[in-house]
């Protein structure tokens, strides 16, 4: 019964994964005829990359920035989409229509709403003053990813929100009315403490979204350019491993990102248990 | 609601209102670009507006006469292949899940806990992270261009284990031993009484997987190298670069809303499903 699973997660789980870690201390050529043991000589060596660290910096740039604002804007729609009675269901299909188009597409799509000669939002910008070029200059191709993951991440906030919000009894918003608590002070003191968990949640769930499955959305706007200013590690695992043919240090990059995600799935399972409970 | 508030309430309308015009513009832009000529495309302030080549252009990406694309990229067949991966990866992923926790759950056997554990490891790694030795395993397998390397190893990840055997837990100890009395089976029990009665959680997984196998990119990307196997979504992005000749943006939008259309529509079409699949899957 359970051979299936037991066996496509052995071929497809732990052999690749113990080959990452194989391939991490070895050293091979493009071609793959030699190889050979270099210890931890790919691990120092991307210590050292400056290329490397400078990802990890624009990674940890782009996936704060998506986590916080796709959150903070997602609570705010779902916190208005509580209150509202009429028309509940057409904002709620409308909103989580995101949801259904893929990373990639949401690139082109934005890639197309912010390109440069024919694009939208260039030429309002222009007016502005503002001279917008996601080719040349890197905070403009940086705000154009994070604007498109973001994007696509807030129909699932959104849901998880408004879940959350509708969980939280009634009686206690009326009694908190009853003693005069005003809609902005109920906010504060009822809803949001309460929806920690899932705050919480969300900030881990779109940590990793930022981390691996903006993919497309970066390979379809700038690859990573302009240069190497918007590649997040993801990008430069694929970019080392199937371009560049590093393979020893791709997979060491690998196995770096494997430690961060179970390092944050370890988190969020100790938290979601222990410390945002009510 | 707690009190009669009309500012709030019109607040509240009007927020809506904004967020569903931001979120919803760039799906209706790309809707209105792909109903115009592509030299109209090529102008700067691009049209707002519907335009008038809706027809001819849905018609020559679909049959790819006139497109002015390699002829060998068909966008029919991309999207046959996106259908198979979809509902390959939906459809592989129940099976195999419901099985797998049907035996953690309903029998004793050696090392129950290190199998459980071990299936629980990949729920946190997505494919993403192994994706060179997961190719380097698809490549000696011989599996490069063919569905099941497509689809097979993406169906590596225990999130729906979890979510069956979670429901299992949840069944009343009284229902097997009913079962067991009567002479059932396990495969009959399995048959008669656990599949029925997970059809709701069957219904919501299929939703997200479905999507998830749609809209996978990186990983077709590495194994789909002949362009008879190209899903959709990988397929619009060699037509948005295709070459160093401007981008035919109509074209590709009208791929785009090709390629989102059944999501979309599963989406939308399943939305009960969906919220329950989505929400429940996470926890």
């Amino acid at each position: 019964m359970i051979a299936p699973q037991i066996f496509i997660v052995l071929v497809f789980f732990f052999w690749p994964a113990g080959q990452a870690l194989v391939q991490s201390f070895q050293q091979s050529d493009p071609f793959g005829s030699s190889v050979e043991w270099s210890g931890l000589d790919n691990f120092r060596a991307l210590w050292q990359d400056e290329s490397y660290l400078a990802s990890f910096k624009t990674t940890a740039i782009f996936s704060v920035s998506v986590a916080l604002s796709g959150i903070s804007i997602s609570l705010l729609l779902a916190f208005f989409a509580d209150r509202v009675v009429r028309g509940k269901y057409i904002y709620r299909t409308l909103l989580i229509l995101p949801y259904a188009v893929a990373p990639v597409v949401a690139g082109i799509i934005w890639l197309f709403l912010f390109a440069p000669s024919i694009g939208l939002l260039p030429n309002l910008l222009v007016n502005l003053g503002i001279q917008w070029n996601i080719l040349l200059n890197s905070n403009h191709a940086m705000i154009l990813i994070v604007i498109a993951s973001v994007w696509k991440q807030i129909s699932y906030n959104f849901l998880f929100f408004l879940a959350g919000l509708q969980n939280i009894p009634k009686s206690l918003i009326e009694a908190a009315a009853i003693d005069g608590a005003s809609v902005v002070r109920r906010f504060w003191a009822i809803q949001l403490p309460l929806l920690s968990p899932t705050t919480f949640f969300l900030l881990v769930a779109n940590t990793v979204y930022a981390f691996f499955d903006t993919f497309g959305v970066v390979d379809a706007t700038t690859k990573g350019g302009p240069g190497k200013d918007t590649a997040i590690l993801i990008y430069k695992v694929y970019f080392d491993g199937f371009k560049a043919m590093d393979l020893g240090g791709s997979a060491a990059q690998s196995i770096v990102l494997m430690f961060i995600v179970i390092s944050l799935t370890i988190i969020q399972f100790r938290y979601i248990e222990s410390r945002v409970n009510y | 609601m707690v009190e009669q508030n009309k500012i709030l309430d019109y607040l509240s309308h009007f927020v809506l209102c904004l967020g569903v015009a931001v979120v919803a513009f760039p799906i209706y832009l790309a809707l209105v670009a792909s109903t115009h000529s592509a030299q109209e495309m090529s102008q700067s302030p691009v049209p707002l507006w519907f335009g008038s080549k809706m027809f001819e252009n849905y018609y020559s990406i679909l049959t790819g006469e006139g497109s002015g694309f390699n002829s060998r990229l068909l966008i029919s067949r991309m999207l046959w292949v996106s259908l198979v991966m979809a509902v390959g990866v939906a459809t592989g992923k129940i099976v195999i899940s419901i099985m797998s926790a049907f035996a953690v759950v309903y029998f004793r056997f050696p090392f129950r806990k290190l199998v459980f554990w071990g299936i629980f490891l990949t729920l946190m790694l997505p494919v993403e992270v192994r994706i060179v030795p997961t190719y380097k395993v698809i490549a000696d397998l011989g599996l490069v261009n063919t569905y099941t390397g497509l689809i097979v190893p993406l169906t590596a990840s225990a999130t729906a284990t979890f979510l069956f055997r979670q429901f299992f837990l949840t069944l009343p100890d009284e229902l097997t031993e009913a079962a067991k009395m009567d002479g059932a089976s396990p495969w009959r029990f399995l048959w008669h009484i656990l599949l029925p009665l997970s059809r709701t959680s069957i219904a919501a997984l299929f939703v997200i997987q479905f999507i998830y196998g749609w809209n996978q990119y990186l990983w077709p990307l590495l194994i789909s190298t002949d362009e008879q196997m190209y899903p959709i979504v990988m397929g619009i992005h060699n037509l948005s670069t295709g070459g160093d000749t401007q981008i035919t943006w109509n074209l590709v939008m009208a791929c785009a809303i090709l390629a989102m259309l059944p999501p979309a529509l599963v989406v939308v079409g399943m939305q009960k499903w969906f919220v329950k699949g989505l929400v429940d899957s996470e926890k």
